[in-house]
């Protein structure tokens, strides 16, 4: 009887010593994988990478895509680099992305972490141009503007605008950057000559905001006001006649008058 | 390793010859990391643009056509919840089915690279009679198994491919150096001074993994004969994983039975009646009825 009790009492602490060291043990390892894979956001991925996260979890860390790209862009990263381990990125400062119209890195890959659903590398979304408009050598009034001519969307991903000029009658050339057509490829990056690139590419998710779907653009030919937006309607009952022949927007804009 | 701790009036060719497989895994080991570095860093290839082994130990192609993938990290990514591409699945079963005939572990002895540093580390415990001072029970590892099978549902990431060391060792040997060698460090003094054999015979995940896999289907095997065994237990004393060697199971099957068994081959030759030989599973048999007691499973 006395047996049976130390046993089941050995038992006990056995489960328990092995249970909380298991516990112990998860806990640890759980903490590390969210520290590496949810740490680094500034991670620039190859064309047709997913999210972030759904990129994170399909990724293999092969690096097939890495000895498949000709110009040496990409890089697996390290352990302790600040780039999620043993995963595919670039530094376009170092190497850019050189666009090869039939994507070698992304028919690499084994997964599907980089998507074969990027079909025209122009397509891809790697990151966005950024501007440091304060360190932007034409800002400051010079004609570069070599990150204009070396953009390989030239006209669409980088135009040049001009910029009214203190002290002078002559207009300023800036570069400005449109995200619609602007892959992340980063070779105006690479060719900036400022001695930190004035230009550089970000992850969309730490410069792109959103304004929200609840504004409406009347001045933009893109939105019609007279679909969808009609605010007379829940006054209507007080004044269901009074309307006059006018423009939709000069409706509503009156109605204080 | 055994003949260098007592010198015995033999021949070189002999010595060589007892270190057979020990030769043999350090060239399979080093030759497959070789090929994937050439194929990464010199452009290996067997025609034009048709590389020779591009990607590395998690996945890779070999020859531009047959795609290999580790069926441990696919199952891992599979469990987040994630799609595969076709590619990927293709090559994890051709691995599988490779290992399932050999020996799951073959893997372990014969291609991963911590074996190097685990091996080292084992030898020199040895060597200098290092005491073991922890005790811990060789089945954690199936426990680890199932905890990186569990962490990547719950975390969404294939949880053991982002902390492995065999990846990041392997990774930054053929793709560029990082910080991977503290994780190898860290395991070589495990190895060392904690626990005899600790990753590899006890936590390695992977490991547990390719454990179950050989478990049944393996054909490479080591064959006992229990008419010349004399039970001197050389065998167990270079062994890695001796609970493979229970002598009664041995007896009972007539060869290796356990998926632990990582078909090293440290056992055949230091076996100074030459009882344990690799062969293969259906002519184990046999020879076991050729051998006499005509006894078999």
């Amino acid at each position: 009887m006395a047996e049976a009790n130390v046993t089941r009492r050995d038992f006990l602490v056995k489960l328990a010593q092995g249970t909380s060291l298991a516990a112990t043990g998860a806990f640890l390892w759980a903490h590390l994988l969210r520290q590496e894979a949810r740490a680094q956001p500034y991670a620039l991925r190859p064309p047709g990478a997913l999210s972030e996260l759904d990129f994170n979890a399909m990724c293999i860390k092969c690096g097939q895509c890495v000895t498949a790209c000709p110009y040496d862009t990409l890089k697996l990263a390290p352990a302790g680099g600040g780039i999620p381990i043993g995963t595919p990125h670039f530094t376009p400062r170092k190497v850019p992305c050189y666009l090869c119209p039939d994507i070698p890195c992304m028919n690499a890959c084994p997964t599907g972490a980089l998507s074969p659903e990027l079909k025209n590398i122009n397509d891809s979304r790697m990151g966005l141009a950024v501007i440091d408009i304060e360190n932007c050598l034409s800002w400051k009034g010079l004609r570069c503007e070599i990150c204009h001519r070396e953009c390989p969307l030239k006209g669409k991903a980088i135009t040049l605008e001009t910029h009214p000029r203190q002290l002078s009658k002559h207009a300023m050339f800036v570069p400005l950057v449109h995200s619609d057509a602007c892959t992340g490829c980063g070779i105006c990056e690479r060719a900036c000559p400022t001695q930190e690139a004035a230009i550089r590419i970000l992850p969309h998710n730490l410069v792109q905001g959103k304004i929200g779907e609840h504004y409406r653009l009347g001045w933009t030919f893109e939105t019609e006001i007279t679909q969808d937006f009609k605010p007379a309607a829940p006054a209507a009952p007080a004044a269901p006649a009074e309307v006059p022949k006018q423009a939709p927007g000069m409706d509503y804009l009156n109605q204080g008058l | 390793m055994t003949s260098a701790a007592n010198p015995s009036p033999r021949g070189l060719g002999v010595r060589l010859w007892s270190w057979r497989y020990f030769m043999l895994r350090r060239l399979s080991q080093f030759g497959i990391l070789l090929l994937f570095f050439g194929t990464a860093h010199w452009g290996w290839q067997v025609a034009k643009d048709v590389q020779l082994l591009i990607g590395n130990l998690s996945a890779s192609e070999f020859v531009g056509l047959f795609p290999m993938a580790d069926p441990f990290a696919t199952l891992q990514i599979f469990v987040t919840g994630h799609l595969l591409q076709q590619k990927v699945i293709i090559g994890a079963l051709i691995v599988l089915a490779f290992y399932a005939l050999v020996g799951g572990r073959v893997y372990c002895a014969w291609v991963c690279p911590v074996n190097l540093v685990t091996d080292l580390a084992g030898w020199l415990r040895q060597r200098f009679g290092i005491p073991a001072p922890t005790y811990l029970g060789r089945n954690t590892r199936y426990f680890v198994l199932a905890a990186s099978l569990v962490l990547s549902a719950l975390m969404g990431v294939a949880a053991f491919e982002w902390v492995s060391p065999i990846g990041m060792m392997q990774r930054e040997i053929i793709f560029g150096f990082g910080l991977g060698f503290q994780a190898l460090l860290a395991i070589f003094l495990f190895d060392l001074l904690i626990l005899k054999h600790g990753w590899c015979g006890h936590l390695c995940p992977l490991g547990a993994f390719w454990s179950v896999v050989g478990r049944r289907t393996a054909q490479v095997r080591v064959r006992f004969d229990k008419t010349t065994c004399t039970h001197c237990g050389d065998c167990a004393k270079v062994c890695p994983e001796p609970q493979v060697l229970n002598l009664k199971r041995l007896e009972e099957v007539g060869y290796v039975y356990s998926g632990e068994c990582s078909n090293c081959g440290r056992c055949t030759p230091v076996c100074p009646e030459g009882s344990l030989r690799f062969d293969l599973r259906p002519l184990i048999r046999r020879h076991n009825i050729e051998a006499g007691k005509g006894h078999e499973q």
